[in-house]
Parts: C-alpha cells; sequence; structure tokens
C-alpha cells in the first residue's frame, strides 16, 4: 500500500508558499490595540495545514516549528498571550524561516536544520511560562469535538495511569485524506497496550464494496499512562473526517474477547460499550454521542480550510492557452456566419427566415465576444498578489533605515496578466526601496522641512487606455536636479552649459550606472538600477517615467501593457502581404519627401528627418516578396525604434491598427529572422508580426555598416 | 470496466508493432506513399498560405490550425520533384513529427490521398540501396498492398534529414542541430 508521497512534494510546496504569504500579510495586520479573531484563526490555520502536509511528508522540521507557531497562536487566539510587536517579530521570522526552507527543498536542496531550530527556540520563550506542549493539565488544544477556541480546563478527565476506551469510526472517505487507520493503531500501540477490536457493521456486500471507502470502526482500549491530550494527537490529522470517542476508564482494562478480525457478533458487542455511557466522557462533549447517529460536525476552524481552497483550482497554463486559441478560433467562425448571415437576409429582406438568422447570429455574437472575454480574463489576477509583499518590506527597511514610513495601497484589485505580474516584482521592489532609501527622509529631516514624521509611500494601480499604470508617489526630498546635472556632466553624458528641461534630467537618473547617492548603502546606491528596471519594464511592453518636486516627493509612474499575449499592432501592406508591426515601436509615419532621400556609395540610403538621419530598410528587399512600387515616394515611411536605433520602414501601404494575439512561430517550426512571431487576423488567415531590431540588423547586412549617423550627445540622451 | 473492449484494428492495438500497422497513404507524382496513421491529425483542402520570407522553398508558408501556426511543406519540392499546380485534389496532411525539440505538427502538401491499409509485417520489404544514404534514411520500408507497392515513410526522419541541416542559413541560431540516429525502423 505505499504511494510515492514524492508526487505530491510540489504541490505541498507551492501550497505552503501561498500559506505563507498569506501568513506575512496576516501578521502585518495584526495590532496589539484589536484582537482581529479571524485573522488569527487565518494564520492558525495556514499553520495547521503546513504542519500537516510537513507532516504526511516526513518533513519533521517544519513539522516541529509550526506546531510551535500554532501553540503560541492557539495562545492569542484565547487571550493567553498579547500581541506584541516581540510577538510579530519573532513569527515574520519564522514564516521567513520556512519560506527559505520550502524554497530549498523546492529547488531539491537541502536546509538548514539548526536555523529552523533556533527559529523554533525563539517562539517557544514567547510562549507562556507552564504551557509546554505536552504538559498534563494544560487545556486542551484541540479535543475532539470541542468548540473553537473554548478553553475548557479538563483536568478532572486525565488520569495517569488509566485505561482509554476509544470509539473510533472512521467516515468512508478516510482513505482519500490520505490517511491510513493502520498507522494511527500502531502509534496508539506505541504508548501502551492496546487492545483492538473491529466493527464490521458497516461493511456491504461484496459486490458494493468500494475499495476506496473504509468501512470498518474500531474499538479500543488502550492501557496507558499518557494523558487525553497525548491520545487526542494520535488521531490530529483524521479529525473531521471520523467520530471519535476517548473516554477514560477508570477500572482496569476491560478484557476485550479477541483483538482482532471478529465475526459479525461483534459488532453488537462494540454496541455495549458505546452504550455503556461513561459519565465524565459524555459530560465533557456536551451531548452523548448515539452510536450510528450523525454526529455534529467539529466547529473547528481546521475543517473551514478545505471549503476555501474549493473557490479555485489550479490550472495548467497550456490548457488554458488552448481554450483561448479556441475560443479564437470560435470568434473568428461567428464572424464568417455572421458575414454570411448578413448576405443571406439582405437577399431575402423580409424573409422570416431570415431575420430569425439575424437575431441568431447577433445572440451568437453578443455571446462569443463575453466568452472570449471572459476567457482572456482567466488568465488575469488581481495586482494585489505582487503588493502584498510590499508591507513587509516597507516594514523592515523602515526599521533598518530608521525612518518611519506609513505605505498606502490603493487599487491593489486592478487585475493584469499573471506572467506580467510575476516580472513586474522585482522592478517594483527596486523602486520602493530606492523611494524608502533615497526619497523619504529621516523623521529629523523630515521635522526640519516641515513634514510630519512619518513619510508616506503611496503605491496605486489603475486600468486606463488598455494598459495598467502603477503609480509609486512618496512625498520625500524628490530629485536634486543639481546633483544630478553636476553627476551627468561629471560622467560626459551632457556636454557642459547645456540648459535642459527639468524632467529630462529626471530622465538622466534612469542612466546605466548613475547613482547621486552620497554612500553606497546595501539597499539601494550602487548605480545599477533603475537602468535595470527600464529595461526590465521595456521588455514587457510598458514605460517608466519619474516625475518629480523638490522637497515634496517623487513619483514614479510604470505603464504597463495587460498582456504579454496581446499587442497593438499596426497593419501594413508590401504587395500582397500583411505584416505587423507593434504600435509601441513606432514613432510616426510619413509620405516620402524624394528631396530628403540620400544615398551613400550608391548602396545604403537615408532620409533626412528634422535634424536626423534615418537609415531606410526597403521592407520588399529585405522581406524578397514583390512590392506593389519599388519607388521610395510611392509608399510610405514608417518611423520605428528599435533598441535604441531609429529607421525608416518602407512600406506600400498602411491598414488598420488593431489588438493582436501573439502566437509562436517557434512551436511547430523555427525562430525567423526579421519575424518575432505571428498572428491570425479577422478572417482567419495568418500574418506576421516583424521583429524591428531584427529587420534593421538585417538591412544593416545588405549594405555597409550604418548608425543612425552621428548624433550629438544630447540627442543620444533623449533617444 | 469489466473487460478490455475487443480491438479489431491492429493500428489500435496495443501491441501494435508486433502485427500490422494502418497507414494512411497519399499520391505523390504517380506514387503511393504511406505515413502510420496515428501520426495524422487531420487532413484539409488546400488553402492559401501565409509566405515566410528568407525560407528554403519547399516551406510553402504558414496557416491557421485551429489557433496555432502550422508550417506547410510541399513535398514534392522537398523531393525534389518536378512541382505542378495545385488542384482540387490536392491536400495538406497535418502530421505529428517529433523532433529533438520535441513533438510539433507540420503539414504536407501531396497531390492526394489515396487509402488506409493494414500492413502486416510479412507486407513489408527492406528498403533496398538507394544509393543516397539520406533519402534511405527516411523510408523505412515497401509495402505491397493489393499488387501495388507502397512507400513508407517514417516522418520524424524526414524532417530531421531534410530540414534539419539544409534549413539552418549562416548567422542564424542553430535550434535544430542535426543529430545522427537510427532510424526508427518498424522492422
Amino acid at each position: 500500500m505505499s504511494i510515492d508521497l514524492s508526487q505530491f512534494h510540489q504541490t505541498f510546496f507551492e501550497e505552503s508558499l501561498e500559506g505563507l504569504e498569506t501568513m506575512e500579510t496576516g501578521l502585518l495586520n495584526l495590532s496589539p490595540e484589536e484582537l482581529k479573531t479571524e485573522t488569527v484563526n487565518t494564520l492558525f490555520r495556514v499553520a495547521h495545514s503546513i504542519k500537516g502536509g510537513s507532516a504526511m511528508f516526513g518533513f519533521s522540521a517544519i513539522t516541529s516549528l509550526t506546531h510551535v507557531m500554532e501553540t503560541l497562536l492557539d495562545h492569542v487566539r484565547a487571550g493567553r498571550a498579547g500581541i506584541d510587536r516581540l510577538l510579530v517579530d519573532a513569527l515574520l521570522a519564522a514564516v521567513d524561516c520556512l519560506r527559505e526552507t520550502v524554497l530549498a527543498m523546492k529547488d531539491g536542496g537541502g536546509h538548514d536544520d539548526r536555523h529552523i531550530a533556533a527559529s523554533e527556540a525563539q517562539l517557544q520563550r514567547l510562549l507562556p511560562a507552564h504551557s509546554g506542549i505536552e504538559v498534563f493539565g494544560a487545556p486542551v488544544r484541540k479535543s475532539i469535538d470541542e468548540p473553537e477556541g473554548t478553553d475548557q480546563p479538563e483536568g478532572k478527565d486525565v488520569a495517569v495511569g488509566a485505561t482509554w476506551r476509544i470509539g473510533f469510526r472512521p467516515f468512508p472517505n478516510l482513505f482519500k485524506t490520505g490517511n491510513d487507520p493502520l498507522r494511527l493503531l500502531r502509534a496508539l500501540a506505541g504508548v501502551g497496550k492496546l487492545a483492538v477490536s473491529a466493527d464490521i457493521s458497516r461493511l456491504p456486500a461484496f459486490g458494493d464494496l468500494d475499495p476506496e471507502c473504509c468501512y470498518l470502526g474500531w474499538d479500543l482500549t488502550l492501557d496507558s499512562d499518557v494523558g487525553r491530550e497525548a491520545i487526542g494527537e494520535v488521531f490530529e490529522w483524521v479529525e473531521g473526517n471520523c467520530d471519535l470517542v476517548i473516554t477514560p476508564s477508570s477500572g482496569g482494562p476491560i478484557p476485550l474477547p479477541e483483538p482482532v478480525l471478529p465475526e459479525v457478533p461483534e459488532a453488537d458487542h462494540h454496541e455495549s460499550v458505546l452504550d455503556d455511557p461513561h459519565p465524565s466522557g459524555h459530560a465533557q462533549h456536551g451531548e452523548p454521542p448515539r452510536p450510528g447517529s450523525e454526529r455534529r460536525q467539529p466547529q473547528n476552524p481546521l475543517q473551514q480550510s478545505p471549503g476555501a481552497e474549493a473557490s479555485s483550482i489550479r490550472v495548467s497554463i497550456q490548457k488554458i492557452d488552448a481554450l483561448i486559441n479556441l475560443v479564437g478560433e470560435l470568434v473568428i467562425t461567428q464572424s464568417m456566419l455572421s458575414q454570411c448571415g448578413q448576405d443571406l437576409s439582405s437577399q431575402k429582406a423580409d424573409n422570416s427566415i431570415g431575420g430569425r438568422l439575424r437575431d441568431g447570429l447577433a445572440q451568437l455574437a453578443r455571446n462569443t465576444r463575453e466568452l472570449q472575454e471572459s476567457v482572456l480574463g482567466i488568465r488575469m489576477v488581481p495586482i494585489s498578489f505582487s503588493f502584498n509583499r510590499f508591507p513587509r518590506l516597507v516594514r523592515d527597511l523602515g526599521h533598518r533605515l530608521r525612518k518611519n514610513v506609513e505605505l498606502r495601497v490603493s487599487g491593489e484589485n486592478t487585475e493584469l496578466d499573471k506572467t506580467v505580474m510575476e516580472k513586474i516584482g522585482d522592478p517594483l521592489v527596486h523602486l520602493i526601496r530606492n523611494a524608502l532609501d533615497h526619497g523619504i527622509e529621516t523623521p529629523e529631516e523630515r521635522r526640519a522641512a516641515g513634514k510630519p514624521d512619518t513619510g508616506v509611500l503611496h503605491l496605486n494601480a489603475y486600468h486606463s487606455g488598455g494598459r495598467i499604470l502603477i503609480e509609486i508617489a512618496d512625498d520625500g526630498a524628490g530629485i536634486d536636479s543639481r546633483k544630478i546635472l553636476a553627476r551627468a556632466r561629471a560622467r560626459g553624458l551632457i556636454a557642459e552649459g547645456d540648459p535642459l528641461p527639468e524632467d529630462r534630467i529626471h530622465d538622466l537618473i534612469f542612466q546605466p550606472g548613475f547613482s547621486t547617492a552620497a554612500e553606497v548603502t546595501d539597499i539601494s546606491g550602487r548605480g545599477v538600477g533603475l537602468d535595470v528596471v527600464r529595461r526590465n519594464i521595456k521588455d514587457l511592453g510598458g514605460v517608466v517615467e519619474v516625475r518629480s518636486r523638490a522637497g515634496q516627493g517623487s513619483t514614479f509612474l510604470i505603464k504597463l501593457p495587460l498582456t504579454l499575449a496581446i499587442l497593438d499592432g499596426q497593419l501594413i501592406r508590401v504587395g500582397e502581404h500583411v505584416y505587423v508591426i507593434p504600435l509601441v515601436s513606432i514613432i510616426e509615419s510619413l509620405q516620402v519627401r524624394k528631396d530628403r532621400v540620400s544615398s551613400i556609395a550608391g548602396t545604403a540610403e537615408l532620409y533626412q528627418l528634422r535634424n536626423e538621419y534615418l537609415p531606410i530598410v526597403r521592407l520588399y528587399e529585405v522581406l524578397n516578396v514583390v512590392p506593389d512600387n519599388r519607388r521610395l515616394d510611392a509608399g510610405l515611411l514608417v518611423v520605428v525604434e528599435g533598441d535604441g536605433q531609429k529607421a525608416g520602414i518602407h512600406v506600400d501601404d498602411l491598414l488598420g491598427q488593431q489588438q493582436i494575439v501573439i502566437k509562436s512561430l517557434e512551436t511547430n517550426y523555427r525562430r525567423v529572422t526579421g519575424i518575432s512571431g505571428a498572428t491570425i487576423l479577422a478572417d482567419g488567415t495568418v500574418a506576421l508580426i516583424l521583429d524591428i531590431q531584427g529587420l534593421i540588423a538585417m538591412s544593416r547586412g545588405r549594405s555597409p555598416p550604418l548608425r543612425s549617423a552621428s548624433l550629438p550627445d544630447e540627442q543620444r540622451i533623449a533617444a | 470496466m469489466s473487460t478490455r473492449p475487443k480491438n479489431d484494428f491492429g493500428a489500435l492495438d496495443l501491441t501494435a508493432g508486433l502485427g500490422s500497422d494502418q497507414y494512411l497513404t497519399f499520391i505523390l507524382a504517380g506514387e503511393e506513399y504511406g505515413v502510420n496513421i496515428l501520426r495524422v491529425q487531420e487532413i484539409k483542402g488546400w488553402t492559401g498560405v501565409t509566405e515566410i520570407p528568407n525560407t528554403p522553398d519547399y516551406i510553402q508558408g504558414v496557416v491557421n490550425l485551429r489557433g496555432t501556426i502550422v508550417p506547410i511543406v510541399d513535398l514534392r519540392r522537398c523531393f525534389g520533384i518536378k512541382t505542378v499546380d495545385y488542384d482540387k485534389t490536392t491536400v495538406i496532411i497535418m502530421l505529428k513529427v517529433t523532433a529533438q525539440r520535441g513533438e510539433r505538427t507540420m503539414g504536407f502538401v501531396v497531390d492526394a490521398v489515396s487509402d488506409v491499409y493494414d500492413v502486416s509485417a510479412e507486407q513489408r520489404r527492406p528498403a533496398p540501396d538507394f544509393g543516397s544514404a539520406a533519402q534511405a534514411g527516411f523510408v523505412t520500408g515497401l509495402a505491397t498492398v493489393a499488387e501495388k507497392m507502397v512507400i513508407l515513410l517514417d516522418i520524424d526522419r524526414l524532417v530531421e534529414t531534410r530540414m534539419g541541416p539544409q534549413d539552418q542559413k549562416p548567422g542564424d541560431i542553430a535550434q535544430d542541430v542535426p543529430v545522427l540516429e537510427v532510424p526508427k525502423g518498424n522492422i
């Protein structure tokens, strides 16, 4: 009956990491002033499920640490321990420790048990003095059927050297929860002398038997000096999946006839055992359990967790992408049908069938559109997944920098594609660190500047024009233009005495290797940073800008596409071929004026645009296709920028702009130079998406290498 | 749940390879070729394709197959046979190809589809030495079905030998590094 549990490890790791995130958020919301029972319950629940998982997989270090966390949280819940900074810090440290451990295990590496032990010891110290975990007389943490949070002393139930009678009736789904009753029985046998009698009364006829259900029940008599709590612990993992009655029997062990494999009469015997009510035991349970009758489900918060999980399911991205593809096809089919319907109903104008067809098609169009929207919505997640880690970051950094910072978060329910969200995390962390380190001043400085001691960092997200905008605003010192200007001159980025508008100066901080921090701290200031932030955001198809006013603070504004799978495209035509140019790379499009074209050495062509010279890329030449016209002034020039280099792409015509879904050529074919992917147009045909950088490189390969002429320095910066 | 369903088709039987395989056959320049039917995803009539610039001439272009982009190979050009105009019997056979990078789908333009045959081990003959080693690589055997000769193709090998090395242009990032492999013969 051995199952390879390692196949479930990954799920355990993922769920644990998610749980730890929840815990962290919960801990940061805890405050000494008001005890939020729900929050504490959540924390408790998370600790408990991680403990459960780790125990199942045998990660004992995690189990013992979460166990202490759980105990501590239970004390908090019962009001026996107060919430103070010390406690929150210790729990946060434990969360970190667990996260590290889980991550290390996830990557297949080992983990440092000492680290865990240290964290555990730290928590142990915070436990109220007399509440060792296994101490007799201590309040029962989770006695079966105990209502949530109640605090029933049950010293009178504890009888040292006593005999315990245990009625154990697992629910049929016990095996499905990963439990094995045999293991429980063995564990009990390990603590004392155990007599077992099985109850087979629920066993169905052989034909009806489902091998995955547990039909057996057991009556156990345990002769041991352990307390009820210790017995309860054995059954801890099956709580909620069984009916369990534990009663002390003060007399000597009840002689049970045969320990195992009883015949049917044994069931009757079992009835008699339970029918013999044991006053003290039943008093504790509040209501006398009737064998066979429905038992009240334990009102323990632990039992709520399956319900909470059921509200979302894990689906692989491939499945979702396949669904999105199919819906895309459906939309194409639908538009084809609509076209047919229109042609048909215009022919027979007042035909009732035509009318019905038209109505039906209109409805189909609506439904298809809604379906497409909701399917695309599957990939969308609220940005709070990313924002949630920032309260912790701000708190810790504030401590270290001795700055008082209040983090305000708004718009955390704004949705964006999961892939974009995963990739925006690091740039955001960087900007927040930056704001704390360089932006917000120390309390002394703030007081001197007439500002409140506590600085405010405002994180905001919202949708605008099909994009998501994220603002990181601080009310700190702002960017010192003079300092930046001096620094830029010193580094030779701009010429002496060149006047620059304020916003252009601020933009300089995104230059590589640019740092005005007086000293390098371990938080920021090494000068590798904002340029990386800008590049990362650009890779996502977004932009980052900064606005700042000296003494009043700075605001970083990030604009991102909602999803990586969709881009705004400009359709262009060369001969009979339609291509897509990503709109982000287009600067402008213009009619070619012959007198602005000059050719160098008869091969390379340049176009004079204001005070720049752009190399001309004739698309038909690069792509080897037949154009309408080879004359430059018969077509249009699309001015594009790729990787800091501008070029003019010569095309026959501009068609419409539309949002396109990016498809990979590599899935079934391979990478093609000059082409970054493909998309499916409304009529179901394929159009290729041009790779601007690749095209420029290709055209350079055909003609002598040319940069976009030599430009004065400040224009390179502007570019 | 009770008993395994009876299986009349050798190709669907889990013990295929020992007995007979099913082959879909198609016509190309008067000859009949066969591919393992388990590789066939679908057969569709010739429709327009979108050309991909700067690719070998046997790559006709790409089409949209239910939301994925699938390259289309002209098998006549690929075999170096004189090309003809596409007509109403011209079809694209979509096949699953297992290459080094994993499974992908490609379409092959052929003159017409012909039939589906059960080819047993006795009917199959090893391919004679054609002289050209590359050519022999993707022909796994010949089968005689109803007095006709059917040329059995190993489509993986074909893609590997034909579209592996020649498809790389200098300066390209080598993604399909050709690897010498023993052909996956069925014999």
